[in-house]
This record gives C-alpha cells, structure tokens and sequence, in this order.
C-alpha cells in the first residue's frame, strides 16, 4: 500500500542546499463521505452526511463545499457559522492556513474538530490521485490552486463513480481568485466565488453580513491618503541596517492621536503621534518604525483627547495632524519620537462595539464605535443597522485601505441589548478575553462520581489531622475556600502552625481534558455579580472547598515555631482535614477580641494573631512594601441584581492574620520546589520598577514636604511610613495608591528560564516567592502542588511538568491570564459604579490625584473609584480660565488653585448622553469657582438626572 | 521546530506516513566481487553499502589476537556526498568513531565469536546517502553482509529507530523528525528471541513514556527482519538456480 515517490526541493537558509524529502503517495485515504461505498471507514475527524442539505440556487444538486485558501482565511466568520456545514478542507488549504496565520489556523482547528459542523480534512498531498508535482517556472501559489482543482475533480469523478449509491452528490470549489474559477470552470468544475455563492443560499439573509469586505470599494475623499506600507523584504533589509526598529503598536487609550512602541530589545517607548505617523496601525500589531529627526521630537501631551461623535471631524484628519505640529515642545520635555514605515504582523481579533446611528437611514455603510477606546473605529457594511442600532456587537477588521480614515471590517454577530447587564457583562468577558464558555463535555467526564467517598486506601496514603481544631477564614460569602489554618501548643512548649490548602491536583490529573481546560483558563475570573470558574463548581464550591464540618483531602505545610514566632521545622504532607469552622473575617476578629470565649479554636486563632504580627513586622523591617489600592464592595439586591450600595472594603486585622500565614507558606513551598527541581519550579517574581517610574510620586510628595527615598524597597517603605500629615489622614494612604500605581507587574516564571539574581520578589521583600495557596482559583498553584508532590514523593512526576520550556509557555499564559482577570474585574466594578449612580446625584469628599492640562483626576475614598474632572475643552470661551503650571503641577483660576492631594467636594452623576459608553460625570462643588462649580446638593439621592448644560464637558 | 508539524491530526507524518510505518526498504546481497560478503540497503533516502572481509588472518599487531573468539573489526565512514552540504569527512572525525564502536559491540554479540577463535572479521560500512537512521541502516546492511559471507550469526541483527512526538510513537525516523528536537531511540535486536543487543537513547524522554517507544522501535526491528529475511531468500533461491542446486 506504499508508493513512494521523491521530490526535490530547494529552500533558502541563509546558503542555497538542496534538500531531498521523501514523500508517500497513498492509496488508503478515504474521501470522507458517510456515502461512499469504495473508500475504507475513515478513522479521523467528522464524517461529511451522505445526504448533504446545502440549499444554494446556484448548484441545486447535494453538494459539499471545497473552499480555497483565501476564501478560509478571509471568511472564516461565514466558515464558523452553523448553517455551514458538509465542507471539505484539504490538506494543501489546511498548511497554506497554518503559514499564514495561526489564529485562523487555531480556529480552522477547532471547526474540524466540532462534531456538529461535518468539516472533514482530505488529505489530498498524500493521495496518488490527488498530488501534483510542482511544474518548471510555475509559482508555489500557482501549484497549490492547481493541487485544489485536481482535488476537486477526483471528488466530482469519485463521488459519480461506479459502486456509489445512486444519489448523485456534487462538489462546489469557492474561490475569489478569478484566474483559478476560470481554470476550475474549463475543467468542468462547479466554481464559484464566495459571495456569489453565499447571497444564493436560502433562508441565510445573516450570512452576507458575515462576508469580509475585503474587494468593498472605498467611497472617501481621496485625498486623504495614509503613506504606504513598506513590503516585508524592505523592512527586514531595513531593521537588519538599523534603520527601522520592529516592536508592538499600544494606541493610547487617552488620547487617540498618541500611542507608543515598545521597541524589542529596547527600555525605552518611542512616541507615536498623529494619524499619518500611526500609519493605520491598530493596537496590539507589531510594527516598524522609523525614528523621526531630533527636531520633531514631541511629547505626549497631558490632554484627555477622545474622537468627538461628531461628524464634521470626519475630513479632518490632516488638520488635526497639523494642528499638532504647530506645538512647539520644550527641549528638555522631548521624547523619543518616530513614525511608522509598515506593518510586521496585524493582531486583529475581533472587537465589540456599537453601530453609530448614522445620517442616512436607508444606507448599508455604517460606523462602529469598538468598545475597547484603543481601537479606532470600524466600517462594516450591512442591511440590519435598523435592528442592530440597539445591540452590542461584534465585528472583525478585513483590511486597511490608503484612503480610508477607519479600518473596514464585517459584521459577526450580537451579543444583546445594550445597557442589559448579561450583555454588557459579555462584552467585559470578550473583551478581555476570558474564556467563559460553560464546560465542554469531555471536561465534566473528568469530574468524579458523586457521592465521592473516601476510600481507606486514601486514608493511608494520608496523614489523619480530622482531629485537628482547624478552621478557615475568609470573606463572606465564599464559598470556594482554599484554605484553613490551625495552630496548636506542643508538648515541649513550642506551637504547631498548620496551614491546609485545598488538594485540587488530586482531581485535576495532568494531561486530563479539565487539566488542559484549567491551563487554558489560568484563573478564576471574579465581576461583581458573577464568577467565572476555572474549575467546574463541584469541584471549586464542594470537594475541593475546605468547608466546615466535612472530610476533605488537604495538602498541608505544618511548622514548629517557638512563641517567638522562629520556625524550627518544616514538613509537608498529603492529609486529610476536617474544618471545625468557617468564619468570616470579621466573625474570627470578633471571636479574638471577644475576652469571654476560651474555647480551642479561639486560642488557636489568638495564638494565629500574635504569631503573624511579629512575622509581619519581620516582613516590613525587611522592606517589604504595604501599598494600597482602594477597593469597593457592592450590595446587591438579590431580587433585581441592581447593586444598592456602595462601600469601600474593609480592613482588618485577621485579614493580615490569614495573608502572613499565606506568605508563609508560599516562600516555604518556593524554597522546597526550587531546591529539588533548581530548573523548573515554577515561581513568581517582582521585578524593581525603574526609579524613573516614581517621578510623580516624589513631585507629588515634595509638594508638602516630604523626600521619598525610591534607591531601595526598605528606603521606600521606611519614607512612606513617615510621611503623614496629621491633619490630614488619607494623605498617607494616597500617597500608597500613587505608589501602587508605579509597580511592576508580579509574574510568574518557570526557574531554568532566568539568571537567579532576578527571581527577588520586590513587593514582599523575599528572596524567592510562588503561589501554593490558592489552587481551586489559580493554576499556578497546582502546578506547584504537583512538583511538591513530586518533592514528597506523595506523587508521580509526568513529562511536562520537568520540561522548562513547556511550564514557561504555561506561565506565560498564566501571566497573560491573570493580567486579563484583573482587568475585566476592575471593568466589572465600574460597570456596576454606573448602574448603581445612574439614578442618583450626589455629593462626595474627593482629593485630587493627578493634575492634567485639561483636567484633574480626583479619587473618591468613599466608594474607591476615581474620575476625571474637565477644566476645559478647549473650544468654549465663555468658562473661566484655568492657567496650567507645569512646574509646581498646579491649575489655578482666579484665586484657587488646585495641588495635588488638595480637597474638593465633588458631585456625582451620570452622564447618559452616549448610551456607548454611559460616563461617570464629575461637577465641582467646593471650592466654589463662580461659573464653573455648580451649586451643592442638599438631598443626597435620588433625583432625577439633570439635563445637560454643557455639551463636551463631562466626560470620563 | 515552530514551522514543522511532524504529526498532522489526521494521523500523517511530513513524509506522508502513519506513525507505524517504515520507510520503502529496497536492498541487494553480494554487490562486490572482492569482498567475502557484500550488501547494499536503501532505507528510504538513506543509502548504506557494507562490505565483510573474513574470517581471516589477524592483520597487524599480534597483540590483539584473541585466543577464544573472534576480533570484529569495524569501520564506518560517511561520503563526502552523503548529505545536503558537501563536507570532508575524514574517517576519524568524533562521530565516525562513535559509530564504528556501536557496530563493534552489536556485531560482538550477534556473531558466534566463538566460532572463529584467533581471527578477525572486518565490517566496512560506507554511508552513501544520509537521511537519518544511519547507525539503523549500517547495522541491517551489514547483518546482510554478514550472511552474505556466511558469517555463523546467532539471528539477524535489525535495527530500528523511533521517537515520540504529540503522544504518539513514531517509528523509523528520517533525518528531519531525528534533527527536530524530539527525543530518539535507536534499538538493535536479535528479532527472533526478541533481545536487545543495543540500545541508544538521544534526548529527554520521560520514563513513563519509555517503554512505549521501545516497544515501537522493536516492533520496527520485527518488521525489518521480515524484509530483510525476504530478501536473503529470494537471493538464495536465485543463487541456487544459477548454479543449479535445487536439482
């Protein structure tokens, strides 16, 4: 069953070889259709239905679809809709896809492997009917059309061929390449273009919205024209001479004129600005760059700067780019400023957005505002803007035209009504990329049986602490609980600190279809109303959750301390715990202060109290950092979902009580992870941000007085403990938040990846750090529950996990996850600041953080957000003036003058003007600035939204 | 190895094989005149021609003699064709070494040394064309060599590669699967009594995994050692009609 059959190849690697590859002609591949009498059973992939019900009035016969390369890279929406099914991808299709682009080779994947789509992939390069060798002086492209054609044909001839059944099925090739639909139809083929063939489908009108717009002609005046793109070969020649620079475009998500390129191999961002220098480079894609001569150096300016809605700016573009220049940027202020000469590589996704009403009702072109501020807006094409003009939606970007202001993409589909809160939650999902799907099938299989018992064999594999006093302590309402604590006195006068985490790598074994998933997700995602499981919930809210009263298997670290809190040993084990409580923790607090209770777990969480204030001093002489981020807690009616009140959470002392523990026995799992696999632990490190990063923070401080020392972590900790105002107690706190705010990013990171004198933990002051303690919610953890299994030999090691490449890549993934889930949580607190001040007006204490040019960013303590406050816009004369010092930071008008850290009384609402984007609106109070400040309110809730006074002046 | 695919999901490698199966094995018994036994093997693109001198004399120093066995004398060398860029190969080079030794110690344990005490048998091995499985395809040519000089061997010596890739056992490797990264065993074996004679291992395979790739590496001896005895048939049956003995 083997014929061979050579080919030369000759490829380029620096030197011209000739390279000689076999290649195995088959004749065992079968077409893949459930029809088909001759071929063997396949063994792969999805069958195509023998009765195929493709309804296109252009080929009335049943039918399977060839699609060519172009057609499945550029219509990958229409592909992945389900009313498109029984489609042949050949082999020849599938490579071109993986070369050209791995996301669409990632979802050309996924559609083959979904059952319900009947995709079935023909190996047509293996089959000796099939091959087609290469031709002198024909182009690689050439071949592979002519490889589809053959292809084709075999089908046409082997699905009329004799043995078949009697119902005659036929094949259609799409192909937007015109020469090939010529060659196709000489042949005696069925081709036809994609479009054609799509708008000849019946019942499938949401279809052609669906077709990628790449050939749609471009009504727009001509004479805006973007400089054209350098091709690929010139930039390679060009960044190898030094001349470009490649790195990835980030839009600024303030001011759309301004973005920066984070150069590769370089500290230092290059400025972007204006729309000719961006070049239709949208965020995210990687680019080169040219630098621009040192006398067009500019800076970004401190203006918040959003696209008007407003149409007249449309043609403006150019004006707006002259406007800039006209600036005249002090030397000193410069930055490193370039332009951009062509695109590397485009990292289009797909962008939810809302279509912009738009003048001409009737008309099929349209505008879509994308919800994400850095991504410019799109131009789709498509008759339902009548039905859509009300929903969320999601779009792709098709292609960028010289002569096109905005991008030109299609229509993908809705997500729902806007402002309804389940869409507007799908929108922060999608938009931040959180894999929310509910879980597939395969993963569930994995789940065990209920009711799970536990068997004697596990009890002896385990260390019995059921009668252990252990307890845990968490927020309220939790109920995925990771971990408990216990601490008991010893014989020889010492204590006994357990810490038990959850043992979720008991249920998530490596290389399981929810082991993947789990990889996949990275962590849990928490909105303000919703969770988003990394794991499914029996395992996150029942087996693996140490809740109280039940056996549950744990994996504990116990430590001997002396009363002084010095550890004198340390183990770990596999254990079987049973929780004695659950508290909150202000139920734990309350039980510490409370001087009447005496019983064992009261003892034990004074004895837990005491021990994790002296360890927390230990951390804080060391230099470990106490920051500050406001953050806020909603109440939420449980009838409406509607969140009804607003505070800022609290802290208490068995807050800090449960993290030292938890800081404990992170360090302590780090230290025995990485001295038995010195090449592949996975740990987290904080890098020390560069002292420029605390510039604002030192002007800001130096403002009242106080010197922040930024040379080391303990200097900086020991400077903001100093600097209190007495008068003035949220000043100290502010100045964390500002601190806060010029961090690094923690990551994680697998050892064998850097040198060791960077895995320094910055934050925590420790050596070396990793996160053991949350496995039910982060997957971090469980990679390092298997590798301290490892250690205990509690566990069998597995491939991957001592390969440092593969946990690089998952913590990479990790990384990105997590920065993700941050994010869409903070997006989801805002989300819901706005549905719960949508019908209220109040007014609140703030303090200026930030001074702008055109604006002061000033935080509201009470229900920890923060908001911008316009000064002007820039176009009306009739407000007063604020004159911008750039030197001391300050705006003044009049006789006020605004500093950093000054109070004011803010008011409160929103601004529903743009359904889009619904704004938190800031209006100055105190202190009073006649014309500017508006009158203060005398009842704090509840009233109706005033109407707007003032267009553009109110916006976030 | 980003741009290689070496297992597509339907089940193909690059070549267009299953990862069960061998490369096309086309080979030829008594090929030179001179030598006591000769053989050439084709395993795919990788060309091998052994040639077997011997039993004879000791040549050279006395010192090496051995008085209850054989001396297997071995040498491999590569042309200087043999792969895609034309680099001098001077027999000596660390490579060739290494190789000669392997086939030394296979051969050592395959031939009834004990046979032909104080005499020498000399293996020359020259690699015409190189696609990967060198050490496999010089081990089969000159089992076949061997036979040709009727050398007393215990069974045929067949040697097979295999790697792993995407969870799934690859056997007889070609040279792009071998330089891709993934790991590579290279067993030897005497395929009737199912012994290993030799065994080499190249990169990092966890151990979970090991077995799975050795059964596949011999499972590929087994299959070789089918070919092969083939072969050796046919060139009897052939040899015989020629001098006529089957009357």
């Amino acid at each position: 069953m083997l014929t061979s059959k050579t080919f030369v190849k000759k490829t380029k690697r620096g030197r011209i070889i000739k390279i000689v590859r076999e290649h195995y002609l088959r004749d065992d591949i079968t077409c893949g259709s459930e029809s088909c009498q001759i071929c063997d059973p396949f063994d792969f992939g999805q069958p195509l239905v023998a009765e195929p019900e493709n309804k296109s009035r252009l080929c009335l016969t049943p039918h399977y679809i060839i699609p060519d390369t172009n057609v499945v890279l550029h219509q990958m929406d229409v592909m992945e809709d389900s009313s498109v099914q029984n489609v042949v991808i050949l082999q020849t299709v599938l490579d071109e896809v993986r070369h050209r682009s791995s996301p669409g080779y990632k979802r050309l994947k996924s559609m083959l492997a979904n059952p319900s789509k009947h995709f079935f992939t023909f190996c047509n390069e293996f089959n000796k009917n099939t091959y087609v060798e290469r031709q002198k002086g024909e182009s690689s492209n050439d071949r592979n059309d002519r490889a589809i054609r053959e292809a084709t044909s075999w089908y046409q001839d082997h699905l009329r061929s004799e043995g078949q059944s009697d119902l005659i099925i036929d094949v259609v090739l799409l192909t937007n390449d015109a020469d090939n639909r010529r060659k196709a139809i000489q042949q005696g083929l069925k081709a036809f273009t994609v479009h054609e063939y799509v708008k000849s489908l019946e019942n499938c009108g949401h279809l052609v919205d669906l077709l990628s717009q790449s050939q749609m002609s471009v009504h727009s005046q001509d004479r805006l024209m973007f400089p054209e793109h350098l091709p690929l070969s010139e930039i390679q020649r060009g960044i190898k001479a030094g001349r470009y620079f490649q790195g990835s475009f980030m839009a600024s998500r303030e001011n759309y004129l301004e973005a920066n390129v984070s150069v590769h191999n370089k500290d230092e961002m290059v400025f972007i600005q204006g729309h000719m220098n961006q070049n239709r480079a949208v965020h995210s894609d990687v680019v080169a760059i040219e630098m621009l001569p040192e006398e067009e150096w500019s800076c970004p300016s401190s203006m918040v700067l959003e696209e008007s809605s407003e149409k007249i700016v449309e043609d403006s573009m150019e004006t707006e780019d002259e406007a800039i220049k006209r600036k005249k940027i002090p030397k000193e202020l410069r930055q490193p400023t370039g332009r951009i000469v062509g695109i590397i590589k485009r990292n289009w996704r797909q962008y939810c957005g809302i279509l912009r009403p738009s003048a001409v009702k009737e008309g099929t072109r349209h505008i879509v505002v994308p919800a994400e501020k850095k991504i410019p807006k799109i131009r789709i094409e498509t008759r339902q803007a009548a039905d859509l003009i009300t929903q969320r939606i999601v779009v792709a970007i098709d292609n960028w035209p010289r002569n096109s202001r905005y991008p030109q993409g299609h229509f993908v589909r809705k997500l729902g009504n806007i402002g309804d809160k389940d869409t507007e939650n799908e929108v922060l999902l999608l938009e931040h990329d959180v894999p929310h799907s509910n879980f597939s099938e395969a993963v569930l299989a994995c789940l065990p049986k209920l009711p799970w018992i536990i068997t004697d064999e596990d009890y002896k594999r385990r260390r019995d602490l059921r009668h252990i006093d252990i307890c845990s302590v968490d927020p309220p309402g939790c109920t995925d609980i990771d971990d408990a604590l216990h601490c008991r006195e010893l014989e020889n006068g010492n204590l006994e600190i357990g810490v038990h985490i959850a043992d979720v790598s008991h249920f998530i074994r490596p290389g399981t279809a929810i082991d993947k998933e789990a990889a996949e997700r990275g962590t849990t995602v928490y909105l303000t109303d919703r969770r988003i499981d990394m794991v499914p919930e029996l395992l996150s809210s029942n087996l693996c959750s140490l809740r109280s009263n039940v056996e549950r298997f744990a994996f504990s670290i116990l430590w001997e301390m002396t009363h002084d809190a010095d550890v004198v040993g340390t183990s770990f084990t596999k254990s079987v715990i049973k929780s004695k409580a659950a508290f909150t923790y202000a139920e734990a607090q309350m039980k510490i202060d409370d001087t009447a209770q005496n019983d064992s777990l009261t003892r034990s969480l004074r004895h837990l109290n005491r021990l994790a204030k002296i360890l927390k001093q230990r951390r804080v002489d060391a230099g470990a950092l106490t920051l500050a981020s406001p953050e806020i807690r909603f109440h939420i009616d449980s009838e409406t979902h509607e969140p009804i009140d607003v505070q800022a959470k609290q802290i208490m002392e068995t807050n800090s009580m449960v993290e030292e523990f938890m800081l404990l026995a992170n360090v302590a799992s780090a230290k025995k992870t990485l001295e038995e696999f010195p090449d592949c632990a996975c740990l987290r490190r904080h890098p020390a941000p560069p002292p420029s990063n605390f510039e604002p923070v030192i002007k800001a401080a130096l403002s009242k007085g106080f010197n922040i020392d930024v040379s080391k972590g303990k200097a900086l900790a020991d400077s903001l403990q100093s600097a209190v105002v007495p008068s003035d107690p949220y000043f100290n706190t502010m100045l964390r938040i500002m601190t806060t705010r010029c961090m690094m990013q923690a990551v994680y990171f697998c050892s064998g990846m850097i040198p060791e004198t960077e895995y320094f933990h910055y934050g925590l002051a420790a050596g070396i750090y990793t996160h053991f303690t949350s496995p039910i919610r982060r997957f971090s953890d469980i990679i390092v529950h298997r590798l301290l299994a490892v250690c205990i030999g509690a566990d069998a090691s597995y491939p991957s996990l001592t390969e440092k490449h593969k946990t690089q890549v998952v913590c990479n993934n990790l990384n990105y996850r997590h920065k993700m889930a941050q994010y869409a949580g903070r997006a989801s607190v805002n989300l819901h600041t706005h549905i719960f001040f949508k019908n209220r007006t109040t007014n609140e204490e703030g303090y200026v953080l930030f001074v702008r040019q055109n604006a002061l960013q000033v935080l509201i303590p009470k229900y920890g957000l923060e908001g911008t406050l316009y000064l002007s816009d820039g176009k009306t004369k009739s407000k007063p003036r604020f004159t911008y010092n750039e030197e001391a930071n300050t705006q003044t008008c009049g006789s006020v003058t605004f500093h950093v850290f000054d109070q004011v009384i803010i008011e409160l609402s929103i601004d529903q003007s743009n359904v889009q984007h619904l704004k938190l609106c800031l209006k100055l109070v105190k202190p009073e600035i006649p014309g500017f400040s508006v009158p203060a309110h005398s009842s704090e809730d509840s009233e109706p939204p005033k109407k707007k006074q003032k267009k553009g002046q109110t916006k976030k | 190895m980003a741009g290689l695919e070496l297992l597509s999901d339907q089940g193909f490698r690059i070549d267009g094989r299953r990862p069960h199966e061998l490369r096309k094995i086309q080979c030829r018994l008594g090929v030179f005149n001179q030598a006591d036994g000769s053989a050439y093997i084709e395993q795919g693109n990788t060309k091998v021609l052994a040639a077997v001198y011997g039993p004879h004399e000791i040549r050279g120093s006395r010192s090496k003699v051995l008085h209850d066995k054989v001396l297997v004398n071995c040498q491999y060398s590569m042309a200087t064709f043999s792969t895609g860029e034309r680099k001098r190969r001077p027999r000596g080079d660390r490579k060739s070494q290494e190789m000669t030794m392997h086939l030394q110690q296979t051969f050592d344990a395959a031939i009834q040394t004990s046979l032909y005490p104080r005499s020498q048998i000399d293996i020359f091995v020259e690699v015409l064309q190189s696609d990967g499985g060198n050490y496999c395809a010089s081990v089969n040519a000159s089992t076949l060599a061997l036979i040709d000089a009727g050398i007393a061997l215990r069974d045929y010596v067949c040697a097979c590669s295999s790697s792993f890739v995407n969870d799934t056992p690859l056997t007889d490797i070609n040279y792009l699967e071998e330089s891709s990264g993934s790991p590579e065993i290279i067993a030897a074996t005497l395929p009737k009594s199912e012994q290993i004679v030799f065994l080499e291992m190249n990169g990092r395979l966890h151990e979970d995994n090991l077995s799975r790739v050795t059964d596949m590496a011999v499972k590929g001896c087994k299959d070789i050692h089918d070919i092969l005895d083939q072969v050796v048939r046919d060139h009897v049956s052939e040899v015989s009609t020629v001098h006529g003995w089957e009357n």
